[in-house]
């Protein structure tokens, strides 16, 4: 029997988001969102500040549920589930905090192992071997001992991101990967998002407002304006989009922005 | 309008009483009945790390409350006592008092003051740094990691260390009374043993019990509950302090008046002097 198109899309399709709308008191932070989100593929969410991609992002992995409308993960509704029942689906994915989010009373290592010691039964050394190779992947090798006190913002990102990927997961979630960051560090995380999409099949969800970067890793574009998607297309038909808004926030112009954004 | 805004608060009120007792049955399941994901030595050293940072660190602070109350109760006393003659019996009202009712509630209010504060400071700030999220999203249950090694190492060492607020309060009792005001110390011992029974100590360490409970629960609560930024740390640490001193306060009424219910339905009213 021949699938719809809508069938085929959910097929390929790792997360999807049906009508999903989200409100905080007076702010409506996402309004009616359907989105694909494919599998394998390096999809990256841009926006001005505050327009919902962050918001956006932690209804992927439901730290953040919705007011109305589905969350589905390979297939399967994940909003409507009770956070023990989570855990597996939140196994498979690491999510980059825009902050790192490290737990300050450990050191880098200890925070690295986290997810090891939760959800392996790894002896200590094997544990210990991973955490040295996730460190030297981020460019950390011989930070382990640090607290996230004694590191610089671009070193918790990145001790962050080797957290994130210390259980090897399908899926990484990044929130801002490249604010803060020098352009060299920016770019060395930047192409740590390529070479873990071709080489090790990662699917990855970006939230940016760089759009270097969004250009440089994305295969797709998905544009965020008021908790609305104004914009979808590959980076070169983003670029090349008529939409004013999607141009002014391209070129950076002032113009263009409503009140609410200035 | 103001009768709109009475109600919009109540029902905000509504709404955090509902959240923090969905709180509490969260922590007892986790606490009590399931053992969850993770591994089980993990979970041990958290509690003990914890049990470090509430017990340990506490000892000092609880001895010297307990001390002070013990010569307090010991210096306000003596002159009525000594007026009606009964300066030996001195050590029963002091005893009595400082197991019973001063050396639990203050111990308590101390630990409510040193653990509890911090309790909810560090948790705010774990909550607006996106560290409580970052458990969620690593497939730790926040609760299981956080709040239930704390909430065992507050039930199971207020107790502990209302045995040492006790025993400092004991001692700064005697040694006003008898070293200071020359009452005689076999005669202090006598009358004090005479009224202070097992069940008076007993129900002092199960209020112990009760207000361990109530300084992590509320603690840990208004740190996860609390609202972003700097101001919204300090507003939860206020009102986890307020809140637990109130709660214990309430809390020792009650079970004063359940307990002295149980003594003498099972064996009659007692006269202390």
């Amino acid at each position: 029997m021949a699938q719809s198109a809508t069938e085929i899309e959910s097929t390929k399709s790792l997360f999807e988001l049906r009508g999903v709308i989200k409100r905080f008191g007076r702010v409506q932070a996402l309004t009616d969102i359907h989105l694909h989100l494919e599998r394998g593929k390096t999809t990256v969410i841009i926006g001005p500040s505050g327009c919902g991609k962050t918001v956006l992002l932690k209804h992927l992995i439901v730290l953040i549920r919705p007011d109305r409308g589905e969350v589905y993960f390979d297939r399967v509704r994940i909003d409507n589930l009770p956070e023990s029942r989570l855990t597996a689906m939140r196994r498979r994915c690491g999510f980059l905090f825009q902050a790192g989010a490290l737990f300050d009373s450990e050191t880098a290592a200890q925070n690295v192992a986290f997810p090891l010691v939760q959800h392996t039964d790894y002896p200590a050394e094997q544990i210990d071997r991973i955490v040295q190779d996730k460190l030297a992947i981020v460019g950390l090798a011989g930070f382990g001992d640090r607290l996230p006190s004694e590191l610089s913002g671009g070193q918790i990102k990145r001790v962050a991101l080797a957290r994130a990927i210390a259980l090897s997961p399908e899926v990484i979630l990044y929130d801002e990967p490249t604010t803060g960051l020098d352009p060299i560090r920016a770019e060395v995380i930047n192409d740590l998002i390529i070479k873990l999409q071709r080489e090790l099949k990662i699917t990855s969800i970006v939230v940016t407002h760089d759009l270097h970067s969004a250009y440089k890793v994305g295969d797709r574009i998905v544009m965020l304006s008021h908790g609305r998607i104004v914009a979808d297309g590959t980076p070169s038909q983003i670029r090349q989009s008529q939409q004013d808004e999607v141009q002014y926030f391209l070129q950076g112009r002032s113009d263009g922005l409503d009140g609410d954004l200035l | 309008m103001r009768n709109l805004k009475a109600v919009t608060r109540l029902l905000a009120r509504l709404d955090e009483w509902g959240r923090f007792w969905r709180f509490n049955w969260q922590v007892l399941f986790h606490g009590l009945f399931h053992a969850g994901a993770g591994r089980r030595s993990a979970g041990r050293a958290r509690i003990w790390a914890q049990m470090y940072e509430i017990g340990n660190k506490s000892v000092p602070v609880v001895m010297i409350t307990g001390a002070f109350v013990g010569m307090t109760l010991a210096v306000q006393s003596y002159q009525q006592f000594k007026g009606a003659g009964l300066e030996e019996r001195l050590g029963s009202l002091i005893n009595i008092t400082v197991v019973k009712e001063l050396g639990p509630v203050l111990a308590a209010m101390m630990l409510a003051g040193r653990v509890g504060g911090a309790l909810t400071a560090e948790l705010g700030t774990m909550h607006v740094t996106e560290q409580i999220d970052a458990l969620r999203a690593m497939g730790a249950d926040p609760i299981k990691h956080l709040v239930v090694p704390r909430f065992w190492a507050c039930v199971l060492l207020t107790p502990c260390l209302t045995i040492y607020a006790d025993f400092m309060g004991v001692l700064g009792g005697y040694l006003i009374t008898v070293c200071h005001f020359g009452v005689n110390s076999n005669a202090y011992w006598y009358f004090s043993a005479h009224v202070v029974e097992k069940w008076d100590i007993l129900i002092g360490l199960i209020k112990g019990v009760f207000f361990g409970a109530v300084i992590a629960l509320i603690g840990c609560f208004k740190g996860f509950d609390c609202q972003p930024g700097a101001h919204g740390v300090g507003k939860a640490c206020t009102e986890a302090f307020v809140n637990s001193f109130l709660t214990i306060l309430a809390l020792d009424f009650a079970l004063a008046v359940i307990f002295k219910g149980i003594y003498e339905t099972i064996w009659g009213l007692r006269i202390v002097l």
